[in-house]
């Protein structure tokens, strides 16, 4: 199956690098364009904290929401060239850095849909601190690294930088989620997040270490070429060691059963900070798992397909039973991406060319789905950011019926329905699937896809024409919103939900995504076929 | 993306586009209309759906009969490395699906008004009619699969908005059912496909082409035409998947119910045909006892569970069932008489049913009861409501010399042919519907006006103008059904030469040429 991928050596100076402790330090040759738009991620951020900390008010907070959405432009677009050169067949893909970053299609698609989401996120920034009256750079700071973070985890070639950018990436999210600081929710959030997920990076690290330690490297390349040739004779390191990082990077792209910090995080979490975290570090983390999985270890997919295969269908099930039950939207919309991200390893488990390509598309599908998704649940939280609950949306189609359809768009689309972005991702998955030879997975897919439909229905349902179910109280046990606010609330009027130009923006962007994939596929199956020429 | 078109045997290449996008331009349209009041939206959606009507009469025109296969064939390229093309094109079985559906929308939105929210009332009444459309003419698999998914969308809406009393909980429990069929035909085309690849080294969703290779094997087929039939089998709906029909239909909106009952159900019952019976000729074959008896089932449960109704359009919904099992008993027959009488069964089913609900909610609409123990000699108040509703029932009952004998005749004739015991149960449906039907039409009509019942008034002009086009096509097509039968004849004979060409079966040697049958449809008349 491996073999459709293109297999290209890698780099000399990746070979010189580990030629051992002995050797003398080698300054790599680097080809700076190449790492430019993760380099512009990272300077972006560092000269918003800096400006933050020098210019005497402060940065405005329009000039922060544009300037962030403008590097996150750059960044799309310093890619371009990158991608030129890597689709040129005189060029190909290379490895930078002394062969740890591959600059590769898969690396390029990533970096896309990530800025992509950092624009995105940073115009729905804009209104959401405005409205809750906080200050600062800070969120559009730790954004970008986060963002930054994500782009080093998806272009990876070495387990150590996988991890540098899984901590790079998490830190700042950790920080995000608890950016709200005058939420007891937004806090929870934070902390619960860090607590489970610094655990779950001490086992992506132990994971790395008991692989080095089976197999004497850390690149993914040489590993790749050593489990092939010679492989190791007691594999019970290696095994354990793969294990520990299927469970580090689960934790990251919240697969069933290591999902249980989601629905708390997501709900906690400030609305666009949610949306950043299912779209960006999702598709971060799912770059860094392909790129472990289908590049370093196809010499073992016998042994960690179960496990993906189960993890997928624990994480479909999972998802959409889970939000079936919920009455809180960002909730539901948290155990939705539990689901989504059931689809996504259907396509990590097929491994095939037609696997990698679905499972971009999918990305980059979700994405717009889901951000457009929590843009319209910034507008209906209401300042505060508390009023989530599935009862806050009665009467919308009345009061704000764009804004109703909006969500109706986006909700559809994550349930796959036809001409809109979620059909082709589903649909991408599923054929990798079959095509694969687990059409039993697909069957489960697509069970569970109507499973989850029904929680998308009831959505609909509450802003249509009132779910019974909408009216229940917040179940116990789970983070209520803070004082501040009333917990239980007649349905909001026009003048309590003002539509902010920039989340407009933001959800139009969105509704024009879901739409053009839907109808018009072939743009980006174009590039996420092209983006399967990984770097070997 | 790669917009080569490549027409072939077409003279009117545009048409069938057309027949999509201007349902759909026009739902657009009422969607952004400034206006707040119901008349402007509803004059745009009706301009919308007599102009696809008529293209639809120039679609009826301009087909060449006796051609057996597809014709205004259109193609274009849509992601070429997945094997997907804007594939279109209609023959003899989807000819009279696509003119029903194109004649029932300007009927039902004549027919009945939205009441609230009009703007997106009409804007879903059209995006519904192009996805109709779009299914029926698509000859690309996932195209039609997509078609086929997303009428529910705007169906759901009609009825969650629009319809009455436990309406959200219909409108999910018929998103959901009709979503978790489509949930299994969705892997099983995948597989259809790549298995036909991995046989002939084509990667194509193409009908035409899958149902002419046959390349894969026989357990396989069988298996993906199962995940078909289920797809099929909930949207039709065959006996254990129905439940969802009884609750959507008496919950939708009039023109909602009108539809459903008209062109949805016709999806999965054409699905069968297309997808069943010419891609999978072999499976079918083996399948047919299971199904014909599920059919069979179907035919009698209904008809005895409408005999039990006390709400008048909960009992047209319950005599859909027994009709819709009659079609497929037609279908499933797999000789060239039932099947014909199938595919007119569908548009007899899609006249006569609609008809139904349309003066359902007449009287409703005057009386605000659909009760039958409360309604009792709306003859005597409402002569022009009750000769409407006699003669349409009667046409519902199948009697000769209106349209659904025809059907029904033709269908029962080619069961009788292939599966005769089948066929013997499934006559006892047409002397049931007989007894629900007049028993109901008794119960309502006859006898004196008691209590409210006296202030019954009659219909008003625009109510009878809507009912003159059904009351016409089912008189038209009881007499001379010949020009729609020689119309369907080829295709059918098409589909059951594939289904001889790919397993053992052969079809009765007594072959009763379309033109035969419809001389039936005239002697009944005499």
């Amino acid at each position: 199956m491996i073999a459709v991928l293109m297999q290209l050596p890698g780099a000399p100076e990746a070979q010189d690098a580990i030629g051992g402790p002995g050797s003398p330090a080698v300054t790599p040759d680097v080809t700076w364009s190449h790492l430019a738009p993760m380099l512009i991620m990272f300077g972006g951020a560092l000269l918003l904290v800096l400006l933050g900390a020098l210019l005497p008010r402060g940065v405005p907070r329009h000039v922060a929401s544009l300037g962030t959405a403008l590097v996150g432009l750059a960044s799309m677009a310093s890619a371009v060239p990158v991608w030129r050169d890597i689709v040129d067949p005189t060029e190909g893909p290379t490895a930078a850095l002394a062969g740890s970053v591959g600059v590769d299609g898969f690396s390029v698609f990533a970096y896309w849909v990530i800025a992509a989401a950092v624009v995105l996120v940073a115009l729905l920034f804009h209104s959401y601190l405005a409205r809750e009256g906080l200050e600062g750079v800070e969120p559009y700071a730790l954004m970008m690294f986060s963002a930054a973070g994500g782009m080093v985890m998806a272009s990876a070639n070495d387990l150590v930088v996988l991890f540098l950018g899984l901590e790079i990436l998490s830190l700042a999210a950790y920080t995000l989620a608890a950016m709200h600081r005058r939420r007891i929710a937004s806090l929870e959030a934070g902390l619960k997040y860090f607590v489970l997920g610094a655990a779950a990076s001490a086992f992506l690290l132990y994971g790395i270490a008991l692989i080095y330690g089976a197999t004497g490297t850390t690149k993914l390349g040489t590993l790749r070429t050593f489990l092939d040739t010679e492989g190791v004779a007691d594999d019970n390191l290696l095994l354990g060691g793969i294990a520990l990082l299927i469970v580090g990077l689960a934790f990251k792209v919240a697969a069933v059963p290591f999902h249980w910090w989601t629905p708390d995080v997501y709900q906690g979490s400030p609305t666009p900070v949610t949306a950043f975290m299912a779209s960006a570090i999702k598709t971060g983390a799912f770059a860094g798992m392909l790129r472990v999985l289908v590049v370093a270890l196809p010499a073992y997919r016998g042994d960690w397909r179960p496990v993906v295969e189960t993890l997928a269908v624990l994480s479909l099930f999972g998802g959409a039973f889970g939000a079936i039950v919920q009455t809180d939207v960002k909730r539901m919309l948290a155990y939705s991406s539990i689901n989504h991200a059931g689809f996504i390893l259907l396509g990590v488990d097929a491994a095939t060319e037609r696997g990698l390509s679905a499972a971009l598309f999918y990305l980059a599908a979700y994405t717009v789905m889901t951000i457009g998704a929590f843009a319209v649940v910034t507008i209906i939280s209401r300042q505060g950011d508390g009023h989530t609950a599935l009862s806050d949306l009665r009467g919308l189609s009345n009061t704000r019926p764009g804004l109703a359809l909006a969500l109706v768009v986006f909700v559809l689309a994550q349930a796959g329905v036809p001409f809109t972005g979620g059909f082709f991702a589903k649909f991408g998955v599923i054929a990798a699937a079959v095509d694969a030879g687990r059409w039993w997975l697909g069957v489960a897919a697509m069970v569970s896809a109507v499973v989850s439909a029904y929680v998308y229905l009831r959505i609909v349902g509450a802003m249509y024409w009132g779910d019974d179910e909408g009216e229940a109280i917040e179940p116990e046990g789970e983070p209520v919103v803070d004082g501040a606010v009333p917990v239980v609330s007649a349905p909001p009027t026009r003048w309590e939900l003002p539509l902010p130009r920039t989340a407009m923006v933001v959800i139009g962007l969105c509704l024009v995504g879901v739409v053009v994939m839907g109808v018009f596929p072939g743009l980006i199956t174009d590039l996420t076929r092209q983006a399967t020429v990984i770097l070997g | 993306m790669s917009a080569m078109l490549a027409v072939a045997n077409a003279d009117l290449p545009a048409l069938l586009p057309a027949l999509v996008l201007v349902p759909v331009v026009t739902g657009l349209i009422v969607a952004v209309l400034p206006a707040k009041g119901e008349a402007t939206p509803r004059a745009v959606a009706l301009v919308g759906a007599l102009a696809t009507a008529a293209l639809s009469i120039v679609l009826l025109t301009q087909f060449t009969r006796g051609e057996a296969d597809y014709q205004f064939v259109v193609r274009a390229d849509w992601v070429a490395d997945w094997g997907l093309s804007w594939h279109l094109g209609v023959d003899g079985i989807s000819l009279f699906l696509v003119v029903l559906t194109a004649v029932l929308f300007p009927l039902a939105i004549l027919g009945a008004k939205a009441g609230h929210q009009p703007r997106a009332y009409y804007a879903w009444m059209s995006l519904l009619m192009g996805g109709a459309i779009g299914a029926f003419v698509s000859l690309d698999l996932l195209l039609f699969f997509a078609c086929f998914e997303l009428v529910l969308v705007p169906m759901y809406f009609l009825i969650g908005r629009w319809g009455h009393g436990n309406a959200a909980y219909a409108a999910n429990k018929f998103f959901l059912f009709t979503m978790f069929g489509s949930a299994f035909m969705l892997v099983g085309l995948l597989s259809l496909v790549f298995l036909n690849q991995q046989a002939t080294g084509r990667l194509s969703f193409d009908v035409i082409e899958l149902t002419s290779s046959q390349a894969i094997s026989t357990g396989a087929a069988r298996w993906i035409f199962a995940s078909f039939a289920i797809a099929f089998a909930v949207k039709v709906p065959l006996f254990p998947v129905h439940t969802w029909l009884p609750d959507a239909h008496t919950e939708a909106p009039t023109a909602g119910s009108v539809i459903l009952a008209g062109v949805l159900l016709k999806l999965g019952a054409y699905g069968l045909i297309r997808f069943g019976l010419e891609m999978f000729p072999e499976a079918a074959h083996w399948a047919t006892p299971v199904i014909m008896t599920l059919a069979v089932v179907g035919i009698v449960y209904g008809a005895v569970v409408a005999a039990m109704q006390t709400d008048l359009k909960r009992l047209v919904a319950y005599s859909s069932v027994a009709h819709m099992g009659f079609i497929v008993l037609g279908i499933f027959s797999l000789t060239v008489v039932g099947l014909t009488g199938g595919v007119i069964q569908m548009v007899n089913h899609g006249i006569s049913t609609p008809a139904l609900f349309l003066l359902v909610a007449f009287i409703y609409e005057k009386r605000h009861t659909r009760d039958i123990n409360a309604l009792s000699g709306l003859q005597s108040r409402a002569p022009v409501l009750a000769g409407f509703f006699m003669i349409v029932m009667l046409s519902s009952v199948g009697l000769p010399g209106l349209n659904g004998f025809v059907g029904e005749y033709l269908s029962m004739l080619g069961a009788w042919q292939t599966h005769r015991w089948w066929a013997v149960v499934g006559v006892t449906g047409v002397i049931l519907a007989a007894l629900y039907l007049l028993w109901a039409y008794q119960r309502v009509f006859h006898g004196e006006p008691t209590g409210d019942n006296e202030s019954m008034t009659d219909l008003g002009w625009p109510q009878r103008l809507v009912m003159v086009p059904f009351v016409a096509l089912i008189v038209f097509l009881g007499v001379y059904p010949a020009p729609v039968l020689e119309r369907i004849g080829p295709s059918v004979e098409r589909v059951v030469a594939q289904i001889e060409a790919h397993s053992d079966y052969e079809a009765p040697g007594v072959p009763t040429p379309p033109e035969a049958s419809a001389d039936h449809g005239g002697e009944g008349e005499g």
